[in-house]
């Protein structure tokens, strides 16, 4: 398993994350190395055995459709790096 | 039904140059259309947490540490979600998932406070179902069409964005951010590219929504943006296999709107490929109400990837058949069904069933006059006329009308048996929809019961050609359109309760002086 440097820079942007080219080469090593580890299980048989999505075999966890009032949304707003009274306030993301 | 795909030809392209030589074939195309659908629920609270899902609140005030995204929080999914996508699937005939899950659709937005979205990717709730559209022509006939449904599945909304300054060509430096409608359940519907047209397509998205109302899980108002519909749109020469290069449009608020879009693109494509002067590129448009046309829009960079992986707060749901069934059994009779009842059972046209069954109330309202007795096709005439009129012009809903389907049908009676006339009726007719009661109690009470006697008729006219002798000279003499101030003679003395019909009958014969 060999991740290449435009894979690494790929995943990068898709998580927005700013890497220079050091870290371009260090990240792929590290990467590397944990998708080598990972590799391993690819040793075992799984042949007709159900992937496995979850690790408690819990189903249908639901709660009924009643409306609840959260006290706290000062707290909330107050948190966001940015507000503009009862509003979020965002770099502007429309580019012309 | 299969219906033939509607061709484009480009006639307006056609030379004009008139050559004996055989001209080169014109080449017709089709479209190969295919829309998405998002269409909110009407639950009381967001997919996945406690908030309201209120509309038009102040900004950010149905938010929470859940629908926000605090790490630490743990989404819970609304039953009733699961209970609407259920039925929304079993209405457009889709096999239900005896076991589904959620997974996480990452990517980076402003109105997405998690920044991924909670949906479904590989086993959605529902798939492999299919609505029949019935689209009425100008002269009344119905050709019903039956269109594919890929897959729906439940997901939730993302906030909205209020770009700051008005005027977003000039460009703020900053958006704001308004989470209220961050969690809001959605329901995505994907339709199978068997459009053709846009009428179709409109026509899909009508029923849609009707079914959605029927359901009474939402309201699907466009408007408001509770229904929203991507248009997926390529043409290719007919009898091509291979599809076109695809392209979205977004932005239509109505259902006119889509069917614009979606003929202004086809043409534009059209052109594209005859005259080479436009590429057809795979990218996202935008329908721009105001100028009619639809615009090219910044292609999302880094196309998308968004590295699906299973919801690990959720556990997976399993329907079981019995819950399925039961909530099967809840459904009502869907718009289609009623349409072809309406014409098959009722004998109503196409064009009164489609119009009947487009709002469950009216349809049901129909349906009760019917049950008490009424002809259908006279308790549609009603319900569609002067009923609609005024519930338009009073803003009422047909449920709370004091005027019931009983009284109609009862109206009605007394029409058809005689005792009133037609016109009597309508002159009633503002005091029973207003107040409601029995007509039959009305009608006596103020002494309407129409005069259908033939010797008490012939008496009046009597009176009123002795009264008028020079008038009934005139008429003799051939000025027969004297005859309408005769029939208003008559029907003044009786207060309008003559029957019209027998009236006219009987002075034509009196003013004619036969016996």
């Amino acid at each position: 398993m060999s991740l290449s440097l435009d894979e690494v820079r790929k995943v990068a942007h898709l998580a927005r994350i700013q890497l220079t080219p050091e870290e371009e080469e260090k990240f792929a090593g590290q990467l590397n190395s944990i998708l080598d580890y990972v590799e391993q299980l690819r040793e075992l048989d799984v042949e007709g055995v159900e992937p496995t999505t979850r690790a408690i075999d819990v189903s249908n966890v639901m709660r009924e459709d009643v409306r609840e009032v959260y006290g706290d949304r000062e707290a909330i707003l107050s948190g966001a790096p940015d507000r503009d009274e009862s509003f979020f306030k965002v770099p502007k993301i429309l580019s012309e | 039904m299969a219906v033939k795909p509607a061709r484009y030809n480009e006639t307006a392209r056609e030379h004009s140059i008139t050559m004996t030589t055989a001209a080169p074939a014109k080449t017709q195309y089709e479209a190969v259309i295919g829309l998405e659908t998002h269409c909110q629920l009407n639950t009381a609270t967001k997919i996945f947490s406690p908030s309201s899902t209120e509309f038009g609140a102040e900004p950010n005030t149905h938010i929470d540490p859940i629908c926000v995204g605090m790490p630490g929080t743990l989404p819970v999914l609304n039953r009733k979600v699961l209970e609407s996508a259920v039925k929304m699937g079993l209405a457009l005939n889709c096999a239900i998932a005896p076991y589904s899950k959620f997974d996480r659709k990452q990517y980076f937005y402003p109105d997405l406070p998690k920044n991924y979205q909670i949906s479904q990717y590989d086993l959605p709730i529902a798939e492999h179902g299919h609505l029949t559209i019935e689209i009425v022509d100008k002269q009344g006939v119905p050709t019903q069409k039956t269109i594919g449904v890929t897959r729906l599945h439940m997901e939730e909304d993302a906030g909205k964005l209020v770009h700051a300054g008005a005027d977003r060509l000039a460009g703020s430096a900053y958006s704001l951010v308004d989470y209220n409608r961050a969690g809001v359940p959605l329901l995505e519907i994907v339709s199978e590219p068997d459009i053709r047209t846009g009428v179709e397509a409109a026509e899909y998205a009508r029923e849609l929504r009707r079914i959605v109302r029927y359901l009474g899980i939402g309201d699907g108002n466009m408007q408001e943006g509770s229904l929203r519909c991507d248009v997926n749109i390529s043409v290719r020469p007919v009898g091509q296999k291979e599809f076109g290069t695809k392209v979205e449009i977004k932005n239509m608020n109505s259902f006119s709107a889509i069917q614009r879009a979606i003929d202004y693109e086809i043409e534009r494509q059209i052109a594209a490929i005859e005259t080479g002067n436009d590429t057809i590129r795979q990218e996202t448009r935008l329908w721009e109400e105001g100028s009619q046309r639809t615009i090219s829009m910044r292609s999302k960079e880094g196309s998308s990837d968004y590295r699906y992986f299973p919801e690990p707060d959720l556990t997976p749901i399993e329907v079981s058949v019995e819950q399925r069934d039961a909530w099967g059994a809840e459904l009502p009779e869907l718009p289609a069904a009623k349409r072809d009842r309406y014409q098959t059972e009722l004998g109503l046209s196409a064009y009164d069933a489609n119009i009947l069954v487009d709002d469950r109330a009216n349809a049901e309202y129909f349906e009760a006059a019917v049950a008490a007795g009424a002809p259908p096709k006279l308790a549609a005439n009603w319900v569609m006329g002067d009923i609609a009129a005024y519930i338009k012009t009073e803003k009422l809903a047909i449920a709370d009308l004091p005027f019931t389907p009983t009284n109609l049908a009862e109206l009605i009676a007394l029409i058809e048996d005689g005792t009133i006339s037609g016109k009597i009726a309508k002159d009633l007719l503002p005091d029973l929809l207003a107040q409601g009661g029995s007509p039959k109690v009305i009608v006596e009470e103020r002494g309407l019961v129409q005069i259908s006697d033939t010797g008490a008729i012939e008496a009046i006219i009597q009176e009123i050609l002795d009264a008028n002798a020079g008038q009934l000279e005139q008429y003799r003499a051939g000025k027969t359109k004297l005859k309408g101030f005769f029939v208003g003679q008559v029907m003044k003395a009786t207060q309008g309760k003559a029957d019209p019909k027998l009236t006219n009958q009987l002075l034509t014969r009196m003013l004619d002086g036969n016996p």
